[in-house]
C-alpha cells in the first residue's frame, strides 16, 4: 500500500490532529486547566481554517483506489463549512462555560470537531462506502449533541426524535443504494453512472427516491423535515445553529455531488421532476408553518426548512454555475443564520427567553442585537443590499441558467411568491423589536466578549458579502 | 490645467453640506455660519482663479489666438451601464462655464454673508446654511456639466435644495405650500427635460457636450428624416429638452412657482430665484446653442415663449403690492429678455453677427444676476425694517435707511437701462439684436423694457417716497433703520458691482463661437430706449413721488385689468382648476378606489388565503415521532411511485 496517498487527506488529517489535542487536553488536563479546552479548541479550529485556505490552490487528487477525492471546489466547500463552524465555537464559548454545561464542555467541542470529519468525508468520498461511514460520523455525534442538556426535558425529547428519525432515514438510503448496487454492481460512483446506463425503470426509480429522501432528512426537505421543529427546539442553541448551517450546508453539497455524478445521466427523466416537487413543497410549507411559530428556535426551523428549498434550486437546474450558486448560498446562510441564532443565544443565555413576544421593544434596551437581529432577517429575506439578496439572486439564475425550460420559470415563480410570504414573517421578527411596545423589554444587558466576536463576524459577512463582488467571483474561478 | 482647484470647488460646498447638516446642530450658530461662510468664501477665490486662469493665462488649452477653447479638465466614468453607455462626472471650462464660476460664487458668498445678520436667531440656522452649501454645490456642478446627463443630475440636485430652502420655514403652510408647488412644477417640466435628453442621445449616441455641439453637422445627419407629428425629431429634442428650461426659468405657462417661491427666506430669493437657479434654463438653451441654432422652429418657440413671458410679467409686476413679488415678476420678465435673445440669434439672421443676441444673453445673465441679487437683498432689508412685505407698510424710507436707499436707487436704474448703470449696456445689446432680428420683436421688447422702468420705479418710489407713516406709533418708538454690516457690506458690493459691471467689454471673454465679438454700441438704439425709460420714470415718479389720489383714479378708470393684473390674469386660478377638478376629481378618485378595493382586496384575501392554508396543515407537525416516520415513508414512496408511473 502506497502511504504517501494519506497525503491527498491533508485537511481531515489536520481536523483529526485538532480534535485529537482537544480530546487530549480535555482527558488529562486537572479541574483547573479544563477550563482553557475551550479556547484550545477555538484557536486550533481557527488554525485548521487557515490551513484550509493554504491548500486552496492543491491540484485535485484521488487516493484510496479512487473512494476519496480532492479538488480546489472540496477545498473552498470544506473552508466554507470550517469558517461556520468556527464561527459557531467561538459563540458556544459563554454557554459551555455556563454551570451546568462546565463539567462535560470538552465533549461539545470534540464531537462537534468529530461531526464536521464526518462531512469533510461524506463530501470527498466517490464511493458509497465511504460516503455512508461519514454520513454516519456525522450523524451519532450529533444524535449526543442534541441530547446535550441533559437536565431539560425538550433536550431528550429531541434527541431521542433525531436518533429515530435518523435511523429509519439511514435504512431507507441503505434499501435505495442496496438498489442501486444490485442494478450496476459496483459502489464507485463513476462506476454507477456507467453501469446503470439505459436501466431505468421501477427499481431504479424507487432506488432514487429513496437516496433522495435519505438526504432529504438530513437536508429537512418536506416531507422529510418533521423532526427539525422539534429537534432545533428541543436542542442546545448552539447545536441547533450547528445542525441548521454545517449539517445542512455539507448535505446539500454532497447531494449535488452525487446527483450530478452518480445520477445525472436521468436528470431529465427523474430527479429533476421529483426535486422541483420536493422544492414547491419545502419552500412552500416551511413557510406557512414558519408564520405561526412564536418560539425564536422553532421560528428559525421553519426558516431554515424553506431556505434548503431555495438551495435545492441550485441544484435543480443541473449546471455548473449551480455549484458556485450552492457554494454562495451556503457561505451566506451561514453569516445570516448565525447572526440570528448568535442574537438569539446571547438573550438565552442571559435572560433564558426565546419567545418572538419576549423581544417587543428589545430596540430601546439592546439596540446593538437588534440590529444584529435585523441584518440576519434582511439577509434572510433576501433585501439588497445585503448578501441574502446575492445569494438568492445567483440560485435564482442558476436554475434558469441556459434553459428555455417553461417549468422552471414557473418554479422560480413559486419561489419569489414565497420569498414575499417570507418576508411577512421576517419582518414580524423586526417588527416585534423596533415597533412592539412591551411592559417589560428585555432588560439591557451586556452580552459576553466571545458573543459580540461572533456576531461581529457574521455582521460583516453580511454587508461584505453583499457589496464586495470578489468572493462569488472567486467561487466562480473555482469551480470553473 | 491642474485637477485640484476644479475638485475642490465642488467637494468643499458638498462638505460643508455634509459637515454642517450631520454635526451642525452641536454648534452654535455663529460657528455654523462662519464655517459655511468662509467655505464658500474658498470656493469664491478658487473659482476666481480657476475663471481667471481660463481667460487671462493664455494657456494653449484654454486660447488659440484669439480664439477661446473649450476645455475638459476631468472628465471621470461614473457609472458604467454598458460598454458603450456611461454616466460621466467631469469639470467643462468654457467662456459661459468660466463666468458662470464668477456669477455663483460672488451672488452665494454675498448671500452667505448678508444671511448672518438676516436669518439671525432664526430656528434652524445650521440647517440654513446647509442648504446653501447644498445649493452652491449642485448650481456649479450644473454649469460645469461636460454631458447632459450629469447636468441632468445637478439640475435636479438645484431643484431639491430650491425645495428645501422654500420650505425652509417648515412651519408655514403657506411656505410648505409654495416649496411642494415648486417642486412639482419644475419637476413636470423636467418630465420634458428627460425625455428630450433621450431622445437627442437616442438619435446622437452621445451623451458628452462637446461632440455634440462641435459638430453640428453631425447632429443633423444623424437625425436623418426621423419626424414625428409633422415637426422633426431634432425640433421635438431641442423643445423638450427647453420645456425643462422653462420649468427651471419661470416661463409661460410653467411660471406660476416663482411668484410663490418668495415664501422663501429672503436671501434665498436673492440666490436660488434671482440670480442663478433661474437662469439654468438661459443657461441649458446657451450649451446646447450650436444645436438650436440648426432647427429655426425651436428658436422661434424659444422667442414666442420669451416674448410673452416678459411681457405679461411686466404687466403683473405692475399692479402686485408685494414687493418681493414685484421682484419675482420682474426677474421672471428679464429671464425672458435672456430667453429672446437667444431666440432671435438665429443662424439666418445675415444683417448683424449670429453672435449678438447669444453674447447678449449671457451679458443680460450676468449684470441681472448682480443687479437683482442686489435689489432682493435691498427688499430684504427694507423687510426687516418695517416686518411686511407690502408697499402699504412702507414710505418715505429713505430718511430712515440711506444705505438701503441709495443701493436700492443703483439696482432701480440698473434695471431700468440708465446709462451707465449695467443694464444699460446689456439690455441695448440685447434690443439691438431683437432689432436685427425683425422690428417687430424690437418694438415689443422696448415696450417691456419701458413697463420695466415704470413697475421698478413705481415700487421705489411707493418705498422710499410717497406718504410718510408714524412708524414710531406703529412700532412701539422703534424707528425702522439701516442694517448691521453683515447686510450693508453686500448691498454696497453690489451696487458697487451694478454701477461699473457694463463696462466690462463682455465681447472679448464670452461669444457663442470663442471667437472675439466687438460690442458697438448702437446709439440709435441706445439713445431711444433710455429715453423711453426716462419718460416711463417721470411717469412713475408723477404718480407715485407724493401721496395723491392719481394711481387710484388711473386704477379705477380700468378698475377690471388692474384687477387681472394683480391676480397674475387668474393662471392660478386655471391649474386649480385642471388639478382639481379634472384631474384629482376626474382621474385620481377613481384609481384611489380600484386600488383601495380591487388591489388591496386582492392582496388581502391572498393574505387571507394563506393564514387558512397555515392552519389548515397545522396537524402535520403532530409532535409524535411514528407519525413522522410514516410520513416520511409515504413520501418515499410516492416520490417513487409517481416517477415510476409517469415516465415509464
Amino acid at each position: 500500500m502506497d502511504y504517501s496517498q494519506f497525503l491527498a487527506l491533508k485537511q481531515e488529517i489536520g481536523l483529526l490532529i485538532v480534535f485529537l489535542l482537544v480530546f487530549l487536553t480535555d482527558t488529562f488536563a486537572d479541574k483547573k486547566s479544563a477550563k482553557a479546552v475551550p479556547y484550545i479548541a477555538c484557536i486550533f479550529m481557527l488554525a485548521q481554517t487557515a490551513y484550509g485556505f493554504f491548500l486552496s490552490h492543491a491540484p485535485a487528487t484521488e487516493a484510496f483506489a479512487g473512494m476519496y477525492a480532492t479538488s480546489p471546489v472540496l477545498v473552498a466547500i470544506k473552508n466554507i463549512l470550517n469558517v461556520g463552524t468556527l464561527i459557531v465555537l467561538i459563540q458556544s464559548l459563554k454557554w459551555t462555560n455556563s454551570e451546568f454545561v462546565a463539567v462535560r464542555r470538552g465533549e461539545f467541542y470534540e464531537l462537534t470537531l468529530l461531526t464536521l470529519l464526518g462531512m469533510y468525508l461524506m463530501i470527498s468520498s466517490r464511493h458509497f462506502l465511504m460516503f455512508i461511514i461519514g454520513l454516519e460520523t456525522a450523524s451519532l455525534p450529533l444524535c449526543a449533541l442534541v441530547a446535550f442538556d441533559k437536565h431539560r426535558y425538550e433536550s431528550h425529547e429531541a434527541a431521542i426524535k433525531y436518533v429515530l428519525t435518523a435511523v429509519f432515514s439511514s435504512a431507507i438510503l441503505l434499501m435505495g443504494l442496496s438498489f442501486v448496487y444490485g442494478l450496476a454492481g459496483t459502489l464507485y460512483y463513476d462506476g454507477i453512472a456507467i453501469g446503470l446506463m439505459g436501466q431505468m425503470g421501477v427499481m431504479l426509480a424507487v432506488a432514487l427516491a429513496f437516496v433522495i429522501a435519505g438526504f432529504g432528512f438530513k437536508i429537512s426537505l418536506v416531507p422529510f423535515h418533521l423532526w427539525t421543529a422539534d429537534v432545533y427546539q428541543g436542542a442546545p442553541t448552539s447545536v441547533t445553529s450547528y445542525l441548521s448551517v454545517i449539517s445542512k450546508g455539507s448535505a446539500a453539497f454532497a447531494f449535488l455531488v452525487v446527483l450530478t455524478q452518480v445520477f445525472g445521466a436521468f436528470y431529465a427523466d427523474a430527479w429533476e421532476w421529483m426535486l422541483y416537487a420536493l422544492i414547491v413543497l419545502t419552500i412552500t410549507v416551511g413557510n406557512l408553518f414558519a408564520i405561526r411559530q412564536t418560539n425564536m428556535k422553532r421560528f428559525l426551523a421553519f426558516s431554515s426548512i424553506s431556505q434548503a428549498g431555495y438551495i435545492m434550486l441550485a441544484i435543480v437546474g443541473d449546471n455548473a454555475m449551480g455549484i458556485s450558486a450552492l457554494m454562495f448560498y451556503t457561505l451566506v446562510y451561514i453569516f445570516s443564520n448565525l447572526a440570528a441564532f448568535g442574537v438569539i443565544g446571547a438573550i438565552e443565555n442571559a435572560t433564558g427567553k426565546v419567545d418572538m413576544t419576549d423581544y417587543n421593544g428589545l430596540y430601546k434596551t439592546n439596540p446593538r442585537l437588534s440590529f444584529t437581529m435585523m441584518l440576519a432577517m434582511f439577509s434572510l429575506a433576501g433585501i439588497p443590499p445585503f448578501a441574502g439578496f446575492f445569494s438568492k439572486f445567483f440560485v435564482f439564475t442558476s436554475t434558469l441558467n441556459g434553459t428555455d425550460s417553461a417549468a422552471l420559470y414557473v418554479l422560480v415563480l413559486i419561489a419569489l411568491i414565497n420569498t414575499i410570504i417570507s418576508l411577512y414573517y421576517y419582518l414580524l421578527v423586526v417588527k416585534a423589536m423596533f415597533i412592539n411596545d412591551s411592559e417589560q423589554p428585555i432588560a439591557t444587558f451586556r452580552s459576553a466578549c466571545s458573543e459580540r466576536l461572533g456576531m461581529w463576524v457574521c455582521v460583516a459577512g453580511i454587508i461584505g458579502l453583499g457589496i464586495v463582488s470578489y468572493f462569488y467571483d472567486y467561487l466562480l474561478t473555482v469551480v470553473g | 490645467m491642474d485637477i485640484t482647484i476644479p475638485i475642490l470647488i465642488l467637494a468643499i460646498p458638498l462638505f460643508m453640506f455634509i459637515f454642517l447638516g450631520l454635526v451642525g446642530v452641536k454648534m452654535s450658530h455663529k460657528l455654523a455660519g462662519t464655517l459655511g461662510t468662509l467655505g464658500m468664501g474658498t470656493v469664491l477665490i478658487l473659482s476666481y482663479y480657476t475663471a481667471f486662469t481660463y481667460y487671462f493665462s493664455g494657456n494653449p488649452a484654454f486660447i488659440d489666438g484669439t480664439n477661446r477653447l473649450q476645455a475638459v479638465i476631468f472628465d471621470q466614468t461614473w457609472l458604467q451601464f454598458t460598454p458603450s453607455l456611461a454616466i460621466k462626472l467631469g469639470f467643462l471650462l468654457d467662456p459661459i462655464s468660466a463666468m458662470m464660476l464668477i456669477v455663483i460664487p460672488t451672488i452665494s458668498f454675498m448671500v452667505h454673508v448678508y444671511s448672518l445678520g438676516y436669518m439671525h436667531g432664526e430656528k434652524g440656522f445650521q440647517r440654513y446654511y446647509a442648504f446653501l452649501s447644498l445649493f452652491s454645490f449642485s448650481m456649479l456642478g450644473l454649469v460645469v456639466a461636460t454631458n447632459i446627463f450629469q447636468m441632468y443630475i445637478f439640475w435636479e440636485l438645484v431643484g431639491a435644495s430650491s425645495f428645501l430652502l422654500i420650505g425652509f420655514f417648515y412651519t408655514l403652510p403657506s411656505a410648505v405650500s409654495a416649496c411642494k408647488k415648486a417642486f412639482i412644477v419644475t419637476r413636470f417640466a423636467d418630465l420634458g427635460f428627460l425625455i428630450g435628453i433621450l431622445v437627442l442621445s437616442f438619435y446622437t449616441r452621445e451623451l458628452d457636450f462637446l461632440p455634440m455641439t462641435q459638430n453640428p453637422a453631425g447632429v443633423l445627419a444623424s437625425f436623418e428624416g426621423a419626424s414625428f407629428l409633422g415637426a422633426s425629431a431634432l425640433t421635438w429634442a431641442l423643445v423638450l429638452i427647453f420645456t425643462g428650461g422653462m420649468g427651471k426659468s419661470a416661463m409661460l405657462p410653467l411660471h406660476i412657482w416663482l411668484p410663490d417661491a418668495m415664501e422663501g427666506p429672503t436671501p434665498v430669493s436673492a440666490l436660488i430665484h434671482a440670480a442663478t437657479m433661474v437662469v439654468a434654463g438661459v443657461y441649458l438653451v446657451a450649451r446646447l446653442f450650436p444645436l438650436y441654432m440648426l432647427e429655426d422652429a425651436a428658436l422661434m418657440f424659444i422667442t414666442v415663449v420669451g416674448a410673452a413671458t416678459a411681457f405679461y410679467a411686466a404687466m403683473v409686476a405692475c399692479a402686485q403690492i408685494d414687493i418681493k413679488r414685484i421682484l419675482a415678476f420682474s426677474t421672471i420678465s428679464q429671464i425672458a429678455f435672456m430667453m429672446v435673445s437667444l431666440g432671435v440669434a438665429s443662424r439666418n439672421n445675415v444683417a448683424i453677427h449670429e453672435g449678438l443676441g447669444y453674447m447678449a444673453s449671457m451679458f443680460h445673465l450676468f449684470t441681472h444676476a448682480m443687479f437683482k441679487a442686489l435689489l432682493f437683498l435691498g427688499a430684504g432689508a427694507l423687510i426687516h425694517a418695517v416686518h411686511s412685505n407690502n408697499y402699504t407698510a412702507m414710505g418715505g424710507l429713505r430718511k430712515y435707511m440711506p444705505v438701503t436707499h441709495i443701493t436700492f436707487l443703483i439696482g432701480c436704474l440698473a434695471i431700468a437701462g440708465i446709462f451707465p448703470f449695467a443694464g444699460f449696456w446689456s439690455k441695448d445689446e440685447i434690443l439691438a439684436a431683437c432689432f436685427a432680428n425683425g422690428t417687430f420683436w424690437g418694438i415689443w421688447m422696448m415696450m417691456v423694457a419701458a413697463m420695466t422702468a415704470f413697475y421698478m420705479f413705481r415700487m421705489y418710489f411707493l418705498v422710499f417716497w410717497w406718504d410718510n407713516p408714524d412708524y414710531e406709533k406703529e412700532h412701539h418708538g422703534h424707528r425702522p433703520h439701516d442694517p448691521g454690516l453683515a447686510m450693508s457690506l453686500p448691498l454696497v458690493f453690489l451696487a458697487l458691482v451694478s454701477t461699473v459691471a457694463g463696462f466690462i467689454h463682455f465681447g472679448e471673454f464670452v461669444t457663442f463661437d470663442g471667437h472675439e465679438y466687438q460690442i458697438h454700441i448702437n446709439w440709435a438704439i441706445a439713445g431711444l430706449s433710455m429715453g423711453i425709460a426716462v419718460v416711463s420714470i417721470i411717469f412713475a415718479g408723477w404718480l407715485y413721488a407724493k401721496k395723491n389720489d392719481r394711481p387710484k383714479r388711473m386704477a379705477d378708470s380700468c378698475r377690471w385689468l388692474w384687477t387681472a393684473a394683480h391676480r397674475r390674469f387668474y393662471w392660478d386660478e386655471i391649474y386649480l382648476f385642471i388639478t382639481r377638478r379634472i384631474i384629482f376629481d376626474g382621474i385620481c378618485k377613481p384609481i384611489a378606489w380600484f386600488d383601495r378595493h380591487i388591489i388591496d382586496g386582492t392582496m388581502d384575501g391572498l393574505a387571507f388565503i394563506t393564514n387558512k392554508a397555515s392552519v389548515a396543515i397545522k396537524g402535520f407537525q403532530s409532535g409524535k415521532v411514528q407519525m413522522y416516520i410514516w410520513w416520511y415513508l409515504m413520501g418515499a414512496v410516492v416520490l417513487g411511485l409517481i416517477v415510476a408511473v409517469c415516465v415509464l
